[in-house]
């Protein structure tokens, strides 16, 4: 249009202060724009949120996610009361108490109403290691007196007794920070494939492209399903959680890569890259010094756009029993036990998964949304 | 526009070959070879095999020999139709998948043509009208549909319609058609199925097309030849659709080259909540049997149907785009 | 000459983007007759576009006509204010292509690719003719012959990307005259041929305007070609006209230090008549930053400082057809010779 652009004559002699300044206003423009899409800032806190609950994860778990019980299958949830008889605030839940059904002779649990247990803030419950540094066995609620298995069951259990609401907080964990570990894989892979596709261009260029349109091609569910499903039965929960996380990764890579070779054949033809290229820069230094930071918004942006994917995969292998598998605690696996509409029809609640999912993956995507924005106005 | 279509062409037996690449590592993965489970299998239904007939059946395999003589064998014996025998069920592949893989493929494209008909119509309104308040609802709603995985929102449809209606949705068809053969009655009871697992399908992709529809529209909008086109006297819906949307249509439709696989693959999850006769529940059955041939060869098929498909529709799109047929580009 | 078929008066459109206002056309007035050509001059940028743009009330979205009239005759007589109807009405469409054909400057996307030019121009020809499809193909193709396409019945099939910039030009004319309008519209109809080329775009307007009995609006930035083909100017800047009359007048007793700056940067009107309006001092301000006062002061030679910058000058009319908006001339004692 009419207005004279101000283009900076390239200096030949770019010095590594002025490489700093003109990385950090690149990041601090795309930060002042992404202040300013209202969404994508509430999103990204509430991330963060979920990221902090992950870490103290066993601090909000109540009673211990993997302890059966049979007699205690499918409690609903309990209901909190939050005030006492003459009003004042005590919250509070009704113990339960178990008794046998005369006609079938099982043991059921229900809420006596006689028994007031009050909810207190710090309490006393199983000991975990918190951080991997030290042991403690203090949890954001618990019960005044007796122990949280008698009463305190906030999303109810499964058919083994078991604390969703506990289990919730674990797989909350185990599902977060799969996707964070593949998405550095991908990250890794993409960053490396794509910059040398765009950074070298010609054949090299041609054959990862050609790669890459080929995995895009492939339906990738049959193909992880495939590849899970050979891993092991012996294999401890850990070396499936990693299997599973190079499994997903492995396809996982392909847009990163396209964001960064994309990116690549944009700063090429920019002329600091020439300027450091003249003052006799070699290649990977080039890689690392100017180009990476002057992009880091746009990966920022792609990796936000690729955790819900990652996660979503994590989930769908383990919801079809391919994925990790008990006793490891994911979002997969819990619901994989609301799988079938028989279990639903008795226990509801278990399908209360799904939400932390769906937050949490609109979360990322408007915040990827915002972020790619901010980085890229015109783009 | 020959070497265009060459090109593609050339893709497209590039990934085939990949694919089965990939479908043979499967086959190979799990530990001992396919005699072993063989052997095993009949073992647990009672019948002993003899050493010899065991080695009898592994020079027929080319089990003795390098790896890549293996796949050579094997993929010359696919190439002939021969997709092996299913260790669980004891018949060749082919007859267990059966009609699976038609079921599989009709699925699919029905959730293809509800993707394009919910992401188009809107994407036409979100760019015309931007910025206006249906603009940002759609383009929520996008966004959930985006973050609802298929198979939870197939299990929230299931248990709604369990809960509230006493309805058990599933399956592709109704009791009396169940083990019927193929009947006018079947195709119209399949018919009235279909849309169901179509649209929970449909759904994950749309907000992907309805942003890419409304920004390639957006970009249309603004081109000269629309402003001619007002210019002449034609009302303003007639200008839109006949021009913009027009040429913002040729970028919409090639998105089946990623919908396609990306379809493919949910219709395997959502076949197992929504119990749906196609390849997708026995796929997870012969992984976890470890019934190889049969779960090598519904990843092989699979792919290769994916690719076939989106170069049939890449031919179609470029006939259906003047400016290819008249040998502009490639 | 008669009555006017077009008559303008003080129009005004501004942009209004969030980053502030842009005065596109910003009180421009002029007179149209039939058979007779109106040349619109001034650098790019000035406003020309959208002053012809805001008559067929197709601007842009930010843009909106927001003040003045252009009253046109139509041809049952009666006389309709442009400005005032409903951008949207039947009244309006019917008057786009089928009264005013409107020529525009990019002949490479003003088409589209996914349609044939048949089918473009059958579409101008229904729209305001009612006519069988088989008639208005077999118009189409007389038009196509009209403007000087080569075997018609075949070209009536081809994609516009089939033909060369001279040739859709061509079309575009074909398109703009499909349903017999009165005035033409031509904006900038040459500038993104060659010299060649040019010259017979050209000839063909003025062919067909003699046929005709066309009013013609051209607007160029190019003196050359307004030497060439009008009959009056209006020389336009930063949305005003700032001087008009005969083409005559023009050429030869300029009075607006804007016009006499054009004049100038042309070596010699007549040996090189297609030289680009380059050597002006100074550059077109940004649209955001209207200067105060006389917007060409900051590039004018005849600056008054303490006159040109604080008010903005009036018109003055030096004989019956020659206007021009500058202070030098406000006192008639003062004038210039
Ligand atoms: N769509 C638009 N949005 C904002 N400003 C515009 C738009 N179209 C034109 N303008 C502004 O209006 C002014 C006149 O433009 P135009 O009429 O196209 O000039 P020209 O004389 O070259 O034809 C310019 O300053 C331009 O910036
Ligand atoms: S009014 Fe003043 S500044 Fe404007 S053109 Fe006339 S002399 Fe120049
Ligand atoms: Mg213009």
């Amino acid at each position: 249009m009419s207005a004279p652009t101000q283009t900076a004559a390239a200096s030949p002699l770019v010095t590594v202060a002025e490489e700093k300044v003109a990385a950090a206003t690149q990041l601090q423009l795309t930060w002042w724009r992404f202040r300013k899409h209202r969404l994508a800032v509430a999103s990204g806190i509430l991330v963060i949120l979920f990221y902090i609950g992950a870490i103290f994860a066993d601090f909000l778990a109540v009673t211990e996610p993997h302890a059966t019980e049979a007699a205690r299958s499918y409690i609903p949830p309990q209901a909190i009361h939050f005030f006492d008889e003459d009003g004042s605030f005590k919250p509070h839940v009704y113990a339960l108490k178990g008794r046998r059904d005369m006609r079938t002779f099982k043991l059921i649990y229900a809420p006596d109403p006689a028994d007031k247990r009050y909810l207190r803030l710090f309490a006393d419950g199983y000991s975990y290691n918190l951080l991997g540094i030290f042991e403690t066995n203090r949890h954001l609620i618990g019960l005044d007196r007796g122990k949280a298995e008698d009463a305190l069951f906030l999303l109810g259990t499964d058919q083994l007794g078991r604390d969703v609401w506990s289990r919730l907080m674990l797989a909350t964990r185990t599902s977060l920070f799969i996707g964070l570990i593949g998405v550095g894989l991908s990250l890794f892979l993409g960053v490396l494939l794509g910059g040398i596709s765009g950074l070298y261009g010609g054949v090299v260029d041609t054959v990862i492209q050609r790669v890459i349109e080929i995995l895009r091609s492939i339906p990738t569910i049959p193909l992880w399903m495939g590849l899970a499903a050979a891993l092991p039965n012996t294999w401890s929960v850990t070396q499936v959680y990693i299997a599973i996380t190079v499994i997903i990764s492995l396809i996982g890579w392909t847009e990163l890569a396209r964001v960064v070779r994309g990116r690549f054949l944009a700063l090429r033809e920019e002329d600091f890259i020439t300027a450091a290229e003249l003052a006799g820069a070699s290649r990977l230094r080039i890689i690392f010094r100017h180009m990476v930071p002057s992009f880091l918004s746009h990966i920022i942006a792609a990796v936000s756009l690729a955790l819900p994917a990652m996660i979503i995969s994590e989930t769908t292998l383990s919801f079809l029993g391919l994925g990790l598998r008990p006793p490891a605690i994911s979002w997969g696996v819990l619901l994989q036990d609301a799988q079938n509409i028989q279990a639903l029809g008795i226990a509801p609640w278990l399908l209360v998964v799904a939400v932390p999912v769906i937050i949490v993956i609109l979360a990322f995507n408007f915040l990827g949304d915002g972020l790619r924005d901010a980085a890229d106005p015109y783009g | 526009m020959v070497t265009y279509i060459l090109q593609r062409l050339g893709l497209a037996l590039l990934t085939i070959l990949a694919i089965s690449v990939v479908s043979f590592v499967i086959i190979q993965l799990p530990p001992g070879d396919f005699v072993d489970t063989y052997i095993t299998n009949l073992a647990a239904s009672g019948s002993a095999v003899r050493a010899e007939e065991a080695a009898a059946l592994r020079i027929q395999y080319g089990l003795d020999q390098p790896i890549w003589v293996q796949y050579w064998k094997w993929l010359s014996r696919v190439a002939t139709g021969d997709f092996g025998m299913s260790m669980e069920w004891g018949r060749p592949v082919l007859e267990v998948i059966g009609d699976r893989l038609w079921l599989t493929i009709v699925i699919s494209i029905a959730a293809i043509l509800v993707t394009w008909g919910i992401a188009l119509p809107i994407g036409i309104y979100s760019a015309v009208r931007q910025y206006s308040i249906p603009d940002y609802v759609f383009t929520l709603i996008g966004f959930v549909g985006l973050a609802v995985p298929n198979f939870l929102l197939a299990l929230i449809i299931m248990y709604f319609g369990f809960k509230l209606f006493d309805l058990n949705i599933g399956g592709l068809f109704s009791a009396e058609y169940q083990l019927a053969p193929w009947s006018w009655g079947k195709i119209w009871d399949l018919t009235k199925h279909l849309p169901l697992p179509a649209v929970i399908l449909a759904l994950a992709g749309t907000a992907q097309l309805i942003r890419i529809m409304r920004a390639n529209l957006l970009d249309e909008l603004r081109r000269p030849y629309v402003t001619t086109a007002r210019a002449r006297g034609l009302p303003e819906w007639r200008v839109i659709m006949k021009y913009p949307v027009r040429a913002a249509l040729n970028p919409f439709a090639s998105t089946i080259g990623y919908l396609l696989p990306f379809v493919v693959s949910g219709s395997i999850v959502v076949s197992l909540v929504l119990s749906l006769p196609t390849v997708g529940p026995l796929l997870l059955r012969s992984l976890i049997a470890q019934d190889m041939f049969l779960a090598g060869t519904i990843v092989l098929l699979l792919g290769v149907l994916t690719v076939i498909g989106t170069f049939i529709s890449d031919l179609i799109l470029m006939w259906i785009d003047p400016r290819i047929r008249a040998g502009m580009h490639g | 000459m008669g009555e006017p078929i077009l008559s303008v008066r003080d129009l005004e459109t501004f942009f209004r983007p969030d980053e502030g206002i842009v005065r596109a056309v910003d009180g421009a007035s002029f007179d149209l007759y039939p058979g007779r050509t109106l040349g619109i001059v001034g650098e790019s940028g000035c406003g020309k576009s959208v002053t012809a743009r805001s008559i067929l009330r197709i601007v842009d979205h930010p843009g909106k006509v927001e003040r003045g009239e252009a009253l046109l005759r139509r041809g049952d007589g009666r006389i309709v204010d442009l400005v005032a109807i409903d951008a949207k009405s039947a009244e309006m469409r019917d008057i786009r292509g089928g009264e005013i054909g409107y020529v525009f400057q990019e002949p490479m996307s003003s088409l589209s690719s996914f349609h044939t030019i048949g089918n473009q121009v059958v579409e101008a020809i229904r729209l305001h003719r009612a006519v069988s499809a088989k008639e208005a193909r077999d118009r189409a193709i007389e038009l196509l012959q009209l403007v000087g396409i080569p075997r018609p019945e075949q070209r009536v099939d081809s994609y516009s990307f089939e033909l060369s910039g001279g040739l859709r030009q061509r079309v575009m004319i074909a398109l703009a005259l499909a349903a017999e309008p009165r005035i033409l519209i031509a904006d900038e109809p040459t500038t993104a041929l060659d010299v060649t080329t040019q010259a017979q775009i050209l000839e063909l307007i003025r062919k067909i305007q003699a046929d005709r009995n066309l009013a013609v609006i051209l607007i160029t930035h190019d003196m050359g070609v307004i030497a060439e083909m009008a009959d009056s100017v209006s020389v336009m800047y930063l949305g005003k006209v700032v001087e008009s009359g005969p083409v005559d007048t023009i050429f030869h007793a300029p009075r607006h230090p804007y016009t006499q700056a054009l004049l100038r940067s042309i070596p010699s009107v007549l040996a090189e008549p297609r030289s680009r309006l380059t050597t002006i001092a100074g550059s077109i301000p940004h649209p955001y930053a209207r200067p105060p006062g006389c917007p060409f002061h900051p590039r004018c030679q005849n600056f008054m400082p303490g006159t040109c910058d604080r008010s903005a000058p009036p018109v003055t009319r030096l004989d019956p057809e020659h206007e021009v908006r500058c202070f030098l001339y406000e006192a008639p004692a003062e004038a210039v010779a």
